[in-house]
């Protein structure tokens, strides 16, 4: 059967590159909203600002720290050692995958459902292994590792945007002078942002560019670059123009405006977390088809990346946000919502940081999930004014409904698909 | 189309709606100054018109209830009870009304507040709406309360405030004895069905002070829960 595949090769290649590019345009339009959202509806930056910086953010998210997801993508979920002597199978049910994935996002998105495009493609590989080759092929342990990951990420993002956000309580709202000490220590949580970005670059994206760093080194360099954004974030703040009445009123819209500078670095992060954890999801399978079909069939677990699938899928999120994400955020300019940045800088650091850890983990997890996670922490350490419970609810469901969807979709596709070439 | 969006999960939020409610329950109660001015003037024609504003204001801010009350469905995760809030509304609600129902029996019973009291009732009434003003003030701070989440130094500032309410609601007390002592003295030489209302008037005037009080006891215990 294996000469089906040096038959077909191009052409296996040349239909998952496309399928692999929808899904990647799929997760930049599904998902813009869900990581730039919290900067444009807190006003802290402009729908064409948020465009800019999304594209630039996910394009090096993407290309720079997405490469390590890949792979626990390709070898974590499926046993190879089932498709060892029917590789094509795995190519078909990779294609289907890419297929499946893509077409529930738009239907998702079409029907305005937040689904994690993470767990979309993770439940259409699923479903294709478990009915089109075997049940032991999964490895049901991991699955259920993500299942939990709906609970564990939002706990620890949630966690985290709680500490987040008490700790500004009490060293800027919560004091005499609430304006002095937002100037003072904003750009802490700036280095710290800076930090956490530049640390996960460093660790995980340099490597296929050809840096490597050892662990002092890397720690020394994103200390210097979380200093460098600390000071960039000082001379920022120096600049801001400042109403100077002195009722508290004004001192805490004074010091919204202070966040709001936040709030643009925050958003530079999520956007890169994002890039970096999303990409994944479209590149992953599509890089275990050109390493089934170049190698002729043989199915090694540690297939180097072929040059150009990165830049595809960073193309493609990016492609996807100029062209979908505009007319989500214009939706979202619309509806406004009462959200300050300094609630939305704890959620989108929070976010940031739980995405940038689970990566490092391994672990698929849903940027979608981290962020909710993040909102209600800040809504636990009482700072949101009103949270729909409702909303949350219609979330958590779409979240659950995707895995099967996926699935089926993925089994489906994968009969075709196989009836074709096989 | 729909978004699918994170920013489905925020809410809108009561607050802003609440201080916009108590604004207009405090404009209402204040046209009762022009008004009874008018009426001791003697130019009932303005007093009809001005009874007209109270009336539209307290429509107004009915209006405004009702938007809090629609926009608060069940399923909301707020830092306060959302009981607490709809009880904060509904006395809130009540100052206006009882400012409508002074002015309206005036002008039906076209009422003037006699000569001999007329200077005590209005520092008397004057002393009521400050303590509606006070209120306002005390919920204008529900903003700031959030911004550093219900906690510390703001929470302090309001229960101060809640306090200066009290104060202010003792001082209308005293002088409602005195004003119902002066009009005990005059009474006999007026109509004696205008001194039953008048009587009433006086109650109910203090009534304003009593409500805004209890505008600032919901405030209280809403933050003594969190």
């Amino acid at each position: 059967m294996v000469d089906v595949l040096v038959t077909n090769g191009p052409w296996l290649i040349a239909i998952a590159a496309a399928f692999g590019f929808l899904m990647a345009w799929g997760i930049g339009a599904n998902d813009v909203a869900n990581a730039m959202g919290t900067s444009v509806g807190s006003n802290a930056i402009t729908i064409k600002q948020a465009i800019i910086i999304a594209m630039i953010f996910e394009f090096a998210g993407a290309y720079l720290a997405g490469g390590e997801v890949t792979s626990t993508i390709r070898k974590g979920i499926i046993d190879s050692a089932y498709f060892i002597d029917s590789p094509e199978l795995l190519v078909y049910g990779m294609i289907a995958s890419l297929l499946a994935a893509g077409i529930w996002l738009v239907v998702a998105s079409a029907l305005g459902w937040p689904v994690s495009t993470t767990h979309s493609i993770v439940g259409a590989i699923v479903g294709f292994a478990s009915v089109g080759v075997s049940a032991d092929s999964v490895a049901w342990g991991k699955v259920f590792g993500i299942v939990g990951s709906w609970i564990v990420t939002p706990a620890i993002s949630g966690f985290i945007a709680f500490m987040i956000f008490q700790s500004v309580q009490k060293l800027i709202f919560n004091t005499d002078k609430p304006l002095e000490n937002a100037k003072r220590y904003v750009p802490f949580y700036m280095a710290l942002a800076g930090f956490v970005m530049s640390l996960v670059t460093i660790k995980k994206g340099l490597k296929h560019v050809g840096l490597h760093f050892t662990n002092v080194e890397a720690y020394a360099l994103a200390i210097a670059i979380a200093v460098l954004v600390g000071l960039a974030g000082m001379v920022a703040i120096k600049r801001l123009k400042m109403s100077d009445k002195a009722d508290r009123q004004t001192q805490f819209g004074n010091v919204e405006k202070v966040f709001a500078i936040l709030m643009v670095v925050t958003a530079c992060c999520m956007a890169f977390a994002h890039g970096s954890n999303d990409v994944a999801n479209a590149i992953g399978p599509l890089a275990a088809v050109v390493s089934v079909v170049n190698s002729g069939g043989e199915i090694s677990s540690k297939a180097p990346l072929v040059w150009w699938i990165l830049p595809l899928g960073a193309v493609g999120i990016v492609m996807g946000l100029a062209i979908f994400g505009k007319r989500v955020m214009q939706t979202i300019g619309k509806n406004i919502t009462h959200l300050t940045p300094s609630r939305g800088f704890a959620a989108e650091l929070a976010a940031a940081s739980t995405v940038v850890i689970a990566s490092g983990t391994g672990l698929p997890i849903s940027t979608t999930q981290t962020l909710v996670g993040a909102v209600l922490g800040v809504g636990m350490a009482r700072g949101i004014a009103a949270i729909n419970i409702g909303v949350v609810r219609n979330i958590v469901v779409s979240w659950v409904v995707t895995l099967p969807a996926g699935a089926a979709l993925s089994i489906v596709f994968f009969f075709m698909i196989k009836g074709i070439f096989g | 189309m729909p978004v699918n969006s994170i920013l489905g999960v925020f809410a809108k939020s009561p607050i802003k709606p609440l201080q916009e409610h108590i604004d207009k329950v405090h404009d209402c109660a204040s046209i009762l100054v022009p008004f009874f001015e008018a009426t001791v003037a003697g130019d009932w024609d303005k007093a009809v018109q001005l009874r007209k504003q109270i009336s539209q204001a307290e429509r107004e801010a009915d209006e405004l209830k009702r938007e809090i009350r629609l926009t608060l469905p069940g399923g909301l995760f707020m830092p306060v009870e959302r009981t607490d809030l709809l009880e904060l509304l509904t006395q809130q609600d009540k100052i206006a009304n009882k400012a409508k129902d002074i002015s309206g029996r005036i002008i039906g019973r076209q009422l003037l507040v006699p000569e001999a009291i007329q200077e005590p009732f209005s520092a008397y009434l004057q002393r009521c709406l400050d303590a509606v003003a006070q209120a306002k003030q005390a919920i204008n701070e529900l903003d700031d309360l959030l911004e550093t989440g219900f906690r510390g130094r703001e929470v302090d500032l309001v229960a101060k405030m809640i306090g200066e309410l009290d104060q202010i609601e003792e001082d209308t007390d005293d002088l409602q004895i005195k004003i119902r002592r002066q009009l005990f003295s005059i009474e006999n030489e007026l109509n004696p069905i205008d001194v039953m209302f008048l009587y009433k008037i006086i109650e109910w005037v203090g009534d304003l002070a009593d409500l805004a009080e209890r505008v600032g006891s919901r405030l209280e215990l809403m933050l003594a829960r969190v």
